[in-house]
């Protein structure tokens, strides 16, 4: 097909008729229009395209995009997803979840979905509550926090969702911000990338937990407490890009201002995103530690998907044994012949 | 090399059929030996029933009688139906497996045992009294033709010279077992050979494994020939079966062969996702191993994923199956509702074990129909299958995939352990004369409505990739045509009822139930999936007494025969046998307003005829009163036993606390 028989789609194509009902000022809009945005940048089409979602405020997201979608059980997307690509690896799927349905219920999926490298897009709602259901504490809520089903105070420790994908084994690590205009560029790498993609997606919950990521938004102090990743570039943050993290003699991360006591950005840590363990190291720095958060593409890494490496053994068992028939299938294993009896049967009573 | 049979001067008894049992530790190789002689039975021309029971544990403590594996076949000159009830021979290769099987033997049957290692250290394992060896023991010696063959050691002497370790000696000594059975029964050798040259001389590339088995099977079969320790050879002429090709297949290659023949009808892809659960791993290994039919088989992390990625396959626009038993069912209930409310094709094979919970891993049981049924949140119906034999397997998985692509359905099929394990020969179809599995994808014409339905209420099976009909779906109530989500009462009712409906009008496609027997009498024996057998045999046995019994097989649970609810009340009674506590009971109870009375057996072991036999006695004398079911004990269903006597067995429990 030549490129000018493309239908060329804008965002607003990628849009469904149903009437979006997340709360007014979610951040889920924002997302939305990114991944429509993103969707006609990459030249992706409605019909090839599956959203898959699980349970929650984020997984009803398949309803709003014109694409084909699927709304399907409390954590278990990715697993319906990995059934799609199976089925179907042409197809391009993206999984929509949040920090309940993806790293609480359904979390073991997420690990197997990572570390088996299914190629699909998995985008994880971070709002660090339970939105849906009105409130209670998630598995990535602060120790200590106060919500219905925690009167006194959670007292979970939270994990932190890019060490656990890090961890399975994914193949594309990041993390954005809901209205970040950074939020594009990641997910456009993630729809190039081949393999599994995972991003976490900070994310306001403005009713139930409302400013959670304040300190990554806010205008004034958030180049103060994010951290913008750029492969082969040193790690420099801040409004003034004065600040910087190096890792200290111990190999423990630190930050340090630039220009005092003569730290040049050569001293700094620069980002590799094949180096799984700086990625790993980046997914531990927190806020509340003094660091700022890092944002962008953690890891990245080409490998085979599994859909793919099924679809190869496929071919490898064809060409060993020939392609299957019917008549094959039946005539496996000891066949043997009952001929006609010569002598009419005769029962030994 | 001895194929002939009769062509030495032994004094031959011929039998109509015959019953025998491998048992011994479950490293002692007693499948192996099972299906062997199985596969030679076949071959030959008998008629053959097996079944396999061996422990949960892969190696149970050696020599105990918990770790004990044991093999039956039933080869016969007619037609069987069963694996037999009582057993005609048994090669006992230790003490436990003499103490295990022992019972199970008939007056005057014949018992091998492998007399080597019943000495004392077996003998404690086994349970058994200081200074007592079953073998010496008078009460055996009279009621049994008691053989004590030295197997251990002759195997022993057989392999001296092939330079093999003493523990892969040991391990031939299950082949030297099966030759003196071999010897004993009149079978020939060559198919066993052919076997072990193919298996561990061409497979496993360890040619001299091959020969040594091969040596020591001889040895085994020229010991019965020599020892003149057997009075009789038995010889069990070939049955009158339908001339053609047959190959012996077991529920579990019977059920991947019709998965993967519908998924070619169908020109579909079968995705058959599952995840490890004894006893259905078997069809997702029979599976996996081929995939140059085309087949995609994917182990998941859990039972839920297993199930999921089916549907996700469905949705794709492939045949989503999954496999699982009871427990794996359990985990997937969620899932299947997804299913039934998105409305996709989907099968989900169970092979029942005993429950509840992790019950009894290999034992079987029909215990989960009601789960099957209605084992899910909300009004949430399903197709239910039972395939009835090892073999209807294939043919049960080709109607279960047919109905769920016509009807946009999940469908459930219900195996159990003893079909999925058991085998039996079957007879080889023309590849051409299946009907074709027609599939409709719609295509863009206009506005697409996903909820829209047909005749049948399907509703259209739109794939993605589809330009045009681009459209989501997902677990929160439909509205009726559009498939947008509603909340509207009325419309939830519409759509309960069109779901409910959609799978009552499964019913148009079921052929009539029909009966083996006239379809009136005094009592109609009504039956389900793999108790076909011991129901049939008993049936008949009764019939050829003159009793106007006759007995029904459902193939269809859900929904049931149109014309079941007249056939039931031209029989004066009904009498429902099944593994469990009385399902199908209830659900004929329920639905038909019958005094349906049930024979209810749960020991993890399929029905004997004759207990199937007794109770056919006892109903057709009006000897069930006011009883809806009775069990058997002991092999004995017995009126005096008609209540469950639980003090009995509390005593019995507080007496045993109280020694131990």
């Amino acid at each position: 097909m030549s490129e000018k028989s493309l239908p060329v789609l804008t965002a607003k194509d990628f849009a469904s008729d149903q009437d979006v009902r997340w709360c007014p000022g979610c951040g889920d809009y924002a997302i939305l229009n990114q991944v429509k945005k993103v969707l006609a940048k990459v030249n992706a089409t409605r019909h090839n395209s599956v959203f898959v979602a699980g349970i929650g405020c984020s997984s009803r997201f398949p309803y709003y995009m014109s694409t084909y979608g699927f709304h399907t059980i409390h954590g278990r997307a990715p697993a319906i997803a990995t059934g799609v690509k199976i089925a179907n690896p042409d197809l391009n799927v993206w999984v929509v979840t949040g920090d309940g349905d993806g790293l609480s219920i359904g979390g073991n999926h997420l690990l197997h979905v990572l570390r088996r490298n299914v190629n699909v897009k998995i985008l994880l709602f971070n709002n660090r509550i339970y939105g849906l259901t009105k409130g209670q504490y998630s598995p990535t809520s602060e120790e200590g926090k106060k919500t219905p089903s925690s009167p006194q105070g959670s007292l979970d420790l939270p994990l932190t969702p890019l060490s656990v994908a890090l961890a399975a084994e994914a193949s594309f690590v990041a993390r954005c911000i809901d209205v970040d205009p950074d939020l594009a560029k990641v997910l456009e790498r993630a729809a190039n990338h081949k393999g599994s993609a995972f991003i976490e997606i900070y994310q306001d919950c403005n009713v139930f937990n409302h400013f959670a990521f304040r300190y990554a938004t806010d205008k004034d102090a958030k180049e103060e407490n994010i951290l913008r990743l750029e492969h082969g570039k040193p790690l420099v943050f801040g409004k003034d890009r004065d600040k910087g993290i190096r890792m200290t003699s111990e190999q423990k991360p630190e930050v340090v201002k630039l220009s005092e006591s003569g730290i040049k950005e050569d001293d700094l840590i620069f980002h590799d995103e094949h180096d799984e363990k700086l990625a790993f190291t980046l997914s531990r720095l927190r806020v509340d530690d003094g660091f700022p958060e890092p944002v962008g593409v953690f890891y990245q890494m080409d490998d085979d998907c599994y859909e793919d490496l099924l679809t190869q053994q496929i071919d490898e068992a064809i060409k060993a044994r020939g392609v299957g028939t019917l008549e094959k299938l039946f005539n496996a294993g000891d066949v043997y012949e009952i001929e006609p009896s010569e002598v009419p049967h005769e029962q030994h009573v | 090399m001895p194929t002939e049979s009769t062509s030495d001067s032994h004094p031959h008894q011929d039998l109509l059929s015959a019953v025998i049992r491998f048992a011994g530790d479950s490293g002692d190789g007693m499948q192996l030996a099972g299906t062997q002689f199985t596969d030679t039975s076949a071959i030959i021309g008998n008629d053959v029933a097996t079944f396999p029971d061996y422990p949960a544990e892969i190696r149970a403590p050696a020599g105990t009688v918990p770790g004990v594996s044991g093999f039956q076949i039933h080869f016969a000159a007619e037609d069987i139906f069963t694996p037999g009830d009582a057993v005609n021979a048994l090669v006992a290769m230790n003490p436990a497996a003499f103490k295990a099987h022992i019972d199970d033997v008939e007056p005057g049957g014949v018992v091998i045992a492998n007399e080597d290692e019943f000495n004392k250290v077996n003998l404690r394992k086994a349970g058994y009294p200081e200074d007592y060896n079953p073998l010496d023991d008078s009460q055996y010696l009279t009621r049994y033709q008691l053989f004590k063959v030295p197997i251990t050691r002759l195997n022993e002497e057989a392999l001296a010279d092939t330079g093999m370790s003493a523990k892969d000696v040991g391990r031939c000594k299950n082949m030297y077992a099966l030759g003196v059975a071999y010897w004993l029964y009149d079978r020939p050798l060559d198919q066993t050979i052919k076997y072990l040259n193919r298996f561990f001389g061409e497979k496993k590339k360890l040619p001299k494994v091959a020969e040594a088995n091969i040596k020591t099977l001889k040895a085994g079969y020229y010991f019965g020939e020599t020892a003149e320790m057997f009075p009789v050879r038995y010889h069990v002429a070939r049955a009158p079966i339908t001339p053609g090709k047959y190959r012996k297949v077991t529920g579990a290659e019977a059920l991947a062969m019709g998965l993967i023949t519908a998924g070619k009808l169908a020109d579909k892809t079968i995705c058959y996702c599952g995840y490890p659960i004894t006893p259905a791993s078997n069809l997702l290994h029979a599976l996996a191993a081929q995939r140059n039919f085309g087949v995609k088989t994917f182990q998941a992390e859990d039972e839920i994923a297993a199930v999921c990625a089916s549907i996700g396959a469905s949705f794709a626009g492939q045949i989503g199956v999954t496999g699982t038993s009871g427990p794996g069912f359990a985990l997937k209930s969620e899932a299947i509702g997804l299913a039934v409310m998105t409305e996709l094709p989907l099968i989900i094979v169970n092979v029942q074990r005993g429950g509840p919970s992790t019950g009894l891993p290999t034992k079987t049981e029909q215990s989960d129909l009601l789960q099957c049924m209605f084992g899910r949140n909300g009004d949430a119906p399903v197709v239910l299958l039972a395939p009835q034999s090892p073999g209807d397997c294939f043919d049960a998985a080709i109607e279960a995939v047919r109905i769920a692509l016509r009807h946009m359905a999940p469908v459930c099929l219900l195996a159990d352990g003893y079909i999925a394990n058991g085998s039996e020969p079957w007879l080889i179809p023309d590849p051409d004369s299946f009907e074709p599995i027609p599939v409709k994808h719609p295509t863009a014409n206009g506005q697409f409505h996903p909820y829209d339905r047909d005749e049948n209420l399907a509703r259209p099976w739109a794939i993605p990739g589809t330009e045009g009909l681009e459209h989501r779906i997902g677990g929160l109530e439909k509205q009726h045509i559009t498939g947008n989500v509603s909340y509207d009462p009325e419309n939830h009712q519409l759509m309960t009822m069109l779901r409910k409906e959609k799978i009552d009008r499964v019913a148009r496609f079921i052929p009539d139930q029909t009966t083996f027997g006239p379809d009136s009498g005094d009592l109609l024996v009504l039956g389900w999936g793999g108790t076909f057998g011991s129901i049939h045999t008993a049936v008949a046995r009764a019939q050829k007494k003159g009793k106007r019994v006759s007995a029904a097989h459902l193939r269809y649970l859900h929904p049931m025969p149109s014309n079941l609810g007249a056939l039931l009340k031209r029989f004066r009674g009904v009498l429902v046998p099944e593994l469990n506590t009385g399902q199908l009971r209830l659900l004929i109870r329920g639905r038909f307003l019958i005094d349906a009375r049930g024979l209810n057996k749960v020991q993890g072991k399929p029905f004997l005829v004759e207990e199937i036999e007794q109770a056919i006695d006892l109903m057709l004398a009006d000897k069930f009163g006011d009883r809806e079911y009775l069990m058997p004990r002991h092999h004995q269903v017995k009126l005096e036993d008609q209540e469950y006597d639980f003090a009995a067995a509390l005593a019995g429990a507080a007496q045993e606390t109280h020694e131990s």
